[in-house]
């Protein structure tokens, strides 16, 4: 483990931007750890919220940005509820997870993937088609076999229409994302 | 009062049932539902994860459609659904953000007198029926009360999250659904895990997420003396039901075997609607064996009441 | 009239960003002076001998100080020139130093900005006009408001120097917070053992008056003379019969009234002694309760008592009282935590207050010491203590520490440990407070002598379940943050240390005595450091908790300073009145009686002269607010140091030059 140079490390103007994207004052967190302890997917988090709001608070972008945490993390905002200082974690933590997507530092395929997936179908027809964002999320990553094991449930009791719905308005759809993409790059 | 009517993609898929049961409560209760024409999906929790204003710029084309029906109001089943069209509205009223999301669409959105969008505001069908329709209404519909089945009610993370944008019942102590339930003869035991979160979409990529939190969920309602649990997303019910016997797998415990209905399934069963409004068929846990027991405390209870009324008869 | 200036370096804090030498030249072009110059320290001994030595030399009339804030030193120079035979208030203050160089940087306009404050100034001073105080009578009592420790020692203290004191104590009884708790910190010390000897004592001095269950209803008057209206509540029992035997409240029928002094942990009957060392010691009936004022049925209380004392239709009673001087110690109350909803809002019967805990744990309490937990009766096995449940959170309004938690929850901490061996103890803390003399040490014998888990995280949420035997278990969700780690407690019973705000009604009794409080109603201090115990009102003074969170030592050692301020005021044989009052010119007064009715301080009264009535100051009363100035249609009163003549020439100085 190498040991931080804090004096050489602190990257103050990414704590700025972080609060500037987010509209959150990071200066006031206290490292309480509330946001952690009722964090439902704490369990799964290699860094703790309260350590990436602390990772943020120093300017140590790597620690902040290169997690799982940021991709696992569900936006229940329990943690935005229960805040002492009224600080808005949830939206620190998407913030995040999208400057770590503009950096190249997605340190989860699968959860990435598999919003692809589902906004690739919403792109295509207009809508969110179930069965098929499944099936193409484990074209992708060839995972989510978990998955199968509720497949009979749900096909018994036809809760997986295999006939997509698509909307007269996808064109309109797909430019939205055209766009979005074009902006983008 | 009229509604524009927005039933989000599961109402196709995994919440038929929540779709079918909505519906029918809503002409129930005389609200007038206006489906959006050519809606689209609202693009959930990927789209804000990936972009503020790509979300937002889909859910602003609803809301654009959803003017056409002359409604003062979208309504959503889905708390997610209605959480991102709210969120949509409230982070549109910055000219600097409306004017990104403008640059997606083909047409820009109105604009209201500070330069912000002027769109439709959206609530959830739950917080429409509590804060329009009533309690009392819907107490006043009952024709066959729930006999005192003690519920739980499960409220997930975003019917009355983000606060600011939510605007409705309690962050932590939600009571809008206890209070339809006992509206309907239900028993609402206290329940200290409402806003507790299932694990969303998670289990998609991991089961292990939902299958944990769902499992804890499960298993604190079956230990409070649960018979049911009630809940108000279609993305929570499929945690709870479908995925029931995974979660308890998942967090080693014996299978829960608790019924998770819709609320809208039990205002149905409580008003007497036929079947086809509640569509109990689409369960994945079994609950006619709870609704045996309703049967059963019915048949009881109304032959008391015979009984009490003959007497009262002789005596008279 | 001749004019004197002096320029203060303030060492650096003046002369860093103020050229002072430029200023004290500037000066020296003004109208009237005389004389001026630049000096290093002019408050200073030298710094004030060379004023006097200026005075005299020059022949000045008059002395302006460019310097510090008024606040600071005015006093200070008022005594100088006086001592070199000038009038006091032949002085004036420039404030060069808060006002100029502490907010800016730039030398150039610092320096222009204070040579037109000195101007400014020296305008003004060209108006003053020696004024001379009134003496006046003083009251030698002193009000002392609360009988919690804090009170009880300013009254103690007051009363040994010969002191009249009257005390107004809401409860039934004195002894305040302390008196509910089982054992003080870091000692564990029995509480009542300590306090009981000096409640006795307040019961036995004859120089204290108590007025318990009663509340103060308004003051009137002024440093020296304040008329105080007490309302005593009716307590439907006429103490001077009631010998405290205890009878009735043995016969009472009437079970089910929450026991406010066992913080509602248990019941109490409709007439109640709160507990066995009560001063006074006497009963008094809850009317929400009792079934003969209720419903007019009853009356046993009456028929069982030996003296005959029970008065079912007796009233509030109004008294009046003089007093010269007032100490305000009316404590805290705990804050609302029922927002917490995570934390059951007040629904979960096992998560309870440290301050029921304290009953709980007492051998005078409810449950006679043994810790059982209330919704079962069960002996806890794991306890949890939070910490800082409604302090620190900005997000319920509460952004400060409450001072004493830390501490009180080690010291339950290891005493639910002596209590019950078996049992665990987890404290979850944000920082652990403790800097009081033998105080780390004492939170630090409760991890390495009694084996306290401490646990550094707040607590997210708690959340009851039924475990497989059928009891109640409360999931305690908390983190770890050192360890980086979500971490979880099943507890038994929970104990919130819930933090402190200025007591109910705080705001109301701070209105009645003019004086100043906080969002937080905790009364304002004159200043922070130099004058703890003193408000901006004369003959007002503060102790213990009401000034802001603090522990009994510091509660008791506020109540001899407060003590010891009255002594001091009642040294002198009379007051003087500051001479900065109303003065009405009786020309221009046509009595329209619009200055009387605003006057905050009843100073105003109406007077017949040579036939007409004409608005009159009661000099000693009046307190120079100004308010009867701004009213006066007819501009016939001004504030004496404060003419109109004066602000104008002031504004003219800063405006037209």
């Amino acid at each position: 483990m190498n040991i931080t140079r804090l004096d050489k490390a602190r990257d103050l103007k990414f704590k700025r931007q972080v609060e500037e994207e987010s509209g959150q004052n990071l200066s006031t967190c206290y490292q309480c750890g509330k946001c952690t302890a009722g964090c439902p997917g704490a369990q799964v988090y290699d860094r703790q919220v309260s350590q990436i709001m602390h990772a943020v608070q120093l300017g140590l972008k790597e620690e902040a940005l290169k997690n799982r945490s940021l991709w696992l993390c569900l936006s229940c905002s329990t943690c935005s509820a229960r805040c002492p200082n009224n600080i808005d974690v949830a939206a620190v933590m998407e913030t995040l997870r999208m400057m770590a997507r503009r950096e190249g530092w997605v340190q989860d395929r699968p959860i990435e993937s598999f919003w692809k997936a589902f906004l690739d179908t919403v792109h295509a027809t207009g809508r969110s088609y179930e069965l098929g964002v499944m099936a193409d999320y484990m074209g992708r990553t060839l995972r989510g076999w978990g998955n199968l094991e509720i497949a009979p449930m749900a096909l018994r009791k036809n809760k997986m229409p295999f006939i997509p719905s698509v909307i007269h308005g996808r064109k309109e759809v797909a430019r939205i994302f055209k766009r979005y993409a074009e902006k983008r790059s | 009062m009229k509604y524009a009517y927005y039933p989000g993609c599961s109402g196709h898929g995994t919440s038929v049932e929540y779709e079918a049961s909505t519906r029918a409560v809503c002409r129930a209760l005389n609200m007038d539902l206006v489906e959006i024409e050519d809606w689209n999906c609202c693009g959930s929790t990927p789209a804000h994860s990936v972009s503020h204003e790509l979300s937002a710029a889909l859910s602003a084309r609803n809301l654009m459609q959803a003017s056409k029906t002359g409604a003062d109001c979208v309504i959503s089943p889905c708390p997610s659904c209605s959480s991102n069209l709210k969120m949509a509205r409230y982070r549109m009223q910055k000219p600097a953000f409306k004017a990104r999301v403008d640059e997606l669409l083909d047409a820009p959105t109105p604009a209201n007198a500070e330069g912000g969008a002027d769109l439709m505001e959206t609530c959830s069908v739950l917080q429409a029926i509590v804060e329009n329709v009533g309690l009392e209404n819907i107490a006043s519909r009952v024709s066959y009360p729930l006999e005192g089945i003690k519920v739980v009610t499960y409220y997930g993370c975003l019917l009355s999250r983000p606060v600011q944008v939510a605007k409705f019942d309690d962050p932590e102590n939600p009571v809008s659904l206890d209070n339809i339930m006992k509206a309907l003869g239900a028993e609402v035991l206290p329940f200290a895990l409402k806003t507790e979160c299932c694990g969303a979409a998670m289990g998609i990529p991991d089961v292990n997420i939902p299958g944990s939190l769902s499992g804890r969920i499960l298993d604190t309602a079956k230990a409070v003396g649960a018979e049911a649990v009630i809940t108000a997303c279609p993305l929570c019910h499929m945690n709870l039901d479908l995925r029931q016997r995974q979660a308890a797998r998942i967090s080693g415990k014996p299978f829960f075997g608790l019924p998770v209905f819709y609320y809208t399934q039990m205002i149905a069963l409580a008003f007497g609607l036929p079947k086809d409004a509640m569509r109990l068929d689409k369960l994945a846990v079994n609950p006619y064996p709870l609704l045996d027991k309703i049967a059963e405390r019915r048949k009881v209870r109304v032959s008391a009441e015979l009984e009490a009324m003959k007497a009262a008869g002789a005596a008279s | 009239m001749k004019i004197g200036v002096f320029v203060c370096h303030c060492g650096s804090n003046i002369e860093a960003t103020v050229d002072t030498a430029t200023v004290a030249k500037i000066a020296l072009t003004y109208p009237d002076v005389v004389f001026s110059e630049d000096t290093m320290y002019t408050c200073s001994e030298p710094g004030q001998e060379n004023i006097v030595q200026a005075i005299k030399k020059h022949g000045l009339d008059g002395v302006v100080v460019a310097s510090c804030s008024p606040r600071m030193h005015e006093p200070t120079f008022r005594r100088t020139v006086e001592r070199a035979g000038l009038n006091r208030y032949m002085f004036e203050m420039a404030n060069i130093r808060e006002h100029v160089s502490w907010i800016g940087r730039d030398r150039e306009a610092n320096t222009n900005k204070a040579a037109e404050l000195v101007r400014l100034a020296v305008e003004k001073l060209r108006r003053n006009a020696p004024l001379y105080a009134k003496q006046f009578d003083v009251t030698k009592r002193v009000l002392v408001i609360g009988g919690g420790v804090a009170g009880i020692q300013a009254a103690l203290d007051a009363a040994e120097s010969g002191i009249g004191v009257v005390m107004v104590e809401r409860e039934s009884t004195i002894g305040g917070k302390m008196a509910k708790l089982d054992k003080t910190f870091p000692t564990i010390d029995c509480s009542s053992c300590v306090l009981a000897p000096k409640m006795v004592d307040v019961a036995q001095n004859p120089n204290i008056t108590l007025y318990a269950h009663s509340e103060v209803e308004s003051i009137s008057g002024f440093v020296g003379n304040f008329t105080v209206k007490i309302r005593k509540r009716a307590t439907y029992v006429d103490w001077d019969k009631c010998t405290g035997c205890g009878t009735c409240t043995e016969k009472c029928p009437t079970k089910n009234v929450p026991d406010a002094f066992n913080e509602d942990i248990s019941t109490c009957r409709a007439i109640n002694i709160p507990f066995p060392q009560a001063i006074p010691k006497k009963a008094t009936i809850n009317p929400d309760y009792c079934r003969k004022i209720k419903e007019g049925k009853c009356g046993v209380c009456a028929k069982v008592c030996p003296t005959g004392a029970i008065v079912y239709d007796m009233v509030d009673e109004i008294v009046e009282e003089k007093v010269g001087a007032i100490i305000a110690a009316t404590g805290y109350d705990l804050v609302d935590w029922t927002v917490y909803k995570e934390y059951g809002g007040g629904t979960y019967p096992d998560v309870i207050t440290s301050l029921q805990y304290e009953r709980m744990m007492s051998a005078s309490g409810p449950t006679a010491g043994h810790i059982h937990r209330p919704s079962d009766g069960m002996e806890p096995k794991n306890i949890v203590f939070i910490q800082c449940v409604g302090s620190r959170d900005c997000s319920i309004g509460r952004p400060y520490c409450s001072g004493f938690c830390c501490m009180y929850t080690a010291k339950q901490a290891i005493m639910t440990k002596d209590h019950l061996p078996d049992a665990e103890a987890f404290v979850f803390y944000m920082d652990i407070r403790a800097p009081g003399k033998m105080y780390d040490e004492f939170t630090r014998r409760a991890q390495e002598e009694y084996g306290v888990q401490y646990i550094r995280g707040r607590v997210s949420a708690i959340q009851p379940t039924v475990r497989p035997d059928g009891r109640v278990g409360y999931i305690v969700r908390g983190a770890d943050t050192l360890l980086g780690e979500s971490v979880e407690v099943d507890a038994d019973m929970v104990v919130l240390a819930v933090g402190v705000e200025g007591s109910k009604g705080a705001g109301n009794l701070a209105e009645k005595l003019r004086i100043s409080y906080d969002h937080y109603g905790f009364f304002m201090e004159s200043h922070v450091k130099l004058r703890p115990v003193e408000t901006n009102t004369a003959g007002v003074y503060l102790a213990g908790v009401c000034q802001g969170p603090k522990d009994i030592p510091a509660s008791v050692a506020q109540g001899s300073a407060a003590a010891a301020k009255v002594m001091a005021l009642f040294s002198k044989p009379k007051l003087e009145n500051d001479p900065q009052v109303s003065v009405v010119d009786i020309k221009r007064c046509v009595a329209c009686g619009k200055c009387i009715q605003v006057c905050p301080y009843q100073a105003i009264e109406e007077v017949e002269i040579r036939g007409q009535k004409k608005a009159h100051v009661i000099e000693t009363v009046c307190q120079g607010c100004g308010v009867c100035t701004a009213t006066c249609p007819q501009g016939a009163i001004q504030v004496a140091h404060f003419t109109d003549n004066q602000l104008l020439a002031e504004v003219n100085a800063l405006c037209l030059s």
